[in-house]
């Protein structure tokens, strides 16, 4: 409706500031992934060599810790799905007068930072919490069994340090289906069920791919939680990007983890966006 | 006869179906109880043990005592990482909030030669890990020799935050009447002054939400910080290092009062609006 240029005088500062500081890092990543040590240099002293060969040796070394990010990341993500749906479909339809102050109360304990909340659940699930000893009373678990420095805990911290990532979408796409569609297929003689699978569901689908991404992104790149949750057997790709790059000094094999798991999520991404179907998100 | 069978009927319906039947009448809000509760746990034991008289390590409960809330810098350098944390957190606001609230205006707004590429462009920075976008920026730094610390730390939160707020901004565009607009422009009111008395008082909300949205997304991260900030200390950073060793009180105290001033600036955002409406 006005000048051409407009668009692109708007898109400039902030295209200019991500190219700056976005792609071209990035650039500079894939760059750094291929270089070699300096023989007998010092530490961290590296030459460019276009050595491919890093991805082969970082990831044959650590593809344990990658198997484990996928792994723990979906499990994480499911969890946070099924944990996040029933409430997001209560907010939206069953609610009624409370709908914004029960919003509030779901986003509310993320205000707490999220590193005291991960340290909390470390001291509730640890040996001097309330949730061990009296789970060894009821004999759930056995008395030599611990809940922290295992899978359990990283995968519950990360199901639980995500979630809003998962409600708030869905939240956003059941709280926009018309309660008529409903009504419509009740009347079709739908049961509950059928209704849920054949109207409810495909409607809500940009909520639970939007979410399901928004989760499972930030989990398969984190350390966080493997490292306060998790011991030495938990240990997830992201701990050893951040080893690398800190305590061993080795940035060229550091860069090509950070740049296959960028690969690798986006590819899952793009793969996970075609089958879905939705375009809506980008 | 009949009514008698029928009072019969009322007592000797088993217990077993009674209890299952008002689960079934109440499984809503039973499964609301179970997942609040859930979500509030580490919240209450954060604000629990913010009165404890811990000494040190705050592992274990103690006794009870204010003193952590009356002298909440108490713990050496607390109070410096929150504030580090606050600094950065209103500079990565402001410049993600402006760039970001452009970028919405242009995308939402126009139609022009290369708008999906631009989404796509958005969406990037949402769609890596944390970990590659602070890795990525470091290893920028080291090929520079800029040593990382305030100011890399900032830029690297409005890279990470303008994404949140073009969405953000973006959605509440979209859910403009077009119509307003034209009103506006029927009464002789031109583009700037449409743009300055009507468009731009109803997106306000929108970015109002996404400021709001990229602070808390800045004042929380860690795994970004930690790679470009040497050695300054954010207030995450501060309690990862401090997790080894146990997390003084007033770590908890700041986190609880974080939480109470969040809740406050949501509840009164939602009573203004809510006025406004009824207005």
């Amino acid at each position: 409706m006005k000048k051409i240029s407009t668009p692109y005088l708007l898109l400039l500062p902030g295209f200019a500031f991500l190219f700056t500081f976005f792609i071209l890092p990035i650039m500079n990543l894939a760059q750094t992934s291929t270089q070699t040590r300096i023989e007998n240099g010092d530490t961290g002293q590296y030459e460019q060599t276009l050595r491919f060969a890093n991805y082969f040796d970082a990831f044959i070394e650590n593809r344990e810790q990658f198997t484990r990010s996928f792994v723990y990341a979906l499990i994480a993500t499911l969890l946070a799905l099924l944990i996040s749906y029933p409430l997001a479909y209560a907010l939206a339809f069953k609610a009624g007068k409370f709908k914004n102050i029960l919003l509030v109360l779901v986003i509310a304990p993320f205000f707490t930072s999220f590193l005291l909340r991960t340290v909390a659940w470390k001291q509730i699930l640890g040996e001097e919490g309330f949730v061990v000893p009296s789970l060894r009373t009821i004999g759930i678990i056995s008395e030599s069994t611990t809940l922290t420095s295992t899978s359990f805990a990283v995968i519950m911290g990360m199901t639980y340090n995500f979630l809003p990532f998962m409600t708030l979408p869905l939240y956003a796409s059941i709280d926009r289906i018309d309660p008529r569609t409903l009504e419509a297929s009740g009347d079709l003689y739908a049961n509950g069920f059928t209704t849920f699978r054949r109207v409810t569901l495909p409607l809500s689908m940009p909520g639970v791919v939007a979410g399901t991404l928004l989760t499972f992104i930030p989990a398969a790149g984190d350390y966080v939680n493997a490292q306060i949750l998790g011991s030495p057997n938990t240990k997830m790709i992201g701990n050893v990007i951040e080893s690398r790059y800190f305590r061993v000094v080795d940035y060229p094999t550091a860069a090509a983890l950070s740049f296959t798991l960028m690969a690798a999520i986006l590819i899952l991404v793009t793969l996970y966006i075609r089958k879905a179907g939705t375009e809506e998100l980008v | 006869m009949s009514t008698k069978q029928k009072d019969a009927s009322i007592p000797t319906l088993p217990v077993g179906a009674l209890i299952s039947r008002w689960i079934g009448r109440n499984l809503i809000r039973i499964y609301m109880f179970f997942a609040f509760t859930y979500l509030f746990i580490p919240v209450a034991y954060t604000f629990a043990f913010s009165f404890n008289d811990s000494g040190k390590s705050n592992l274990v409960w103690k006794g009870f005592t204010f003193d952590n809330w009356t002298n909440p810098c108490g713990a050496p350098q607390v109070c410096s990482a929150l504030g580090n944390s606050i600094k950065i957190g209103l500079l990565a606001t402001i410049f993600s909030t402006i760039l970001g609230t452009m970028i919405a205006f242009a995308i939402g707004r126009h139609a022009f030669k290369g708008r999906s590429a631009s989404n796509l462009l958005i969406f990037l920075p949402m769609a890596t890990p944390e970990i590659v976008l602070g890795a990525s920026l470091l290893s920028l730094l080291l090929v520079f020799q800029i040593s990382p610390g305030f100011w890399p730390t900032v830029i690297a939160h409005v890279v990470f935050c303008m994404s949140f707020v073009v969405v953000t901004v973006k959605a509440r565009i979209a859910s403009l009447d077009p119509r307003l607009e034209q009103a506006a422009m029927d009464l002789y009111a031109n583009e700037f002054e449409t743009f300055r008395r009507v468009t731009l008082p109803l997106v306000a909300p929108g970015i109002a939400a996404a400021a709001l949205l990229a602070f808390s997304l800045s004042f929380d991260d860690f795994i970004i910080t930690n790679f470009n900030s040497g050695t300054m200390t954010t207030f995450p950073k501060f309690v990862y290092v401090s997790a080894a060793r146990g997390i003084p009180a007033q770590a908890n105290v700041i986190g609880s009062a974080m939480f109470f001033l969040a809740l406050a600036l949501v509840i009164i955002g939602q009573v203004v609006s809510r006025k406004r409406k009824v207005s």
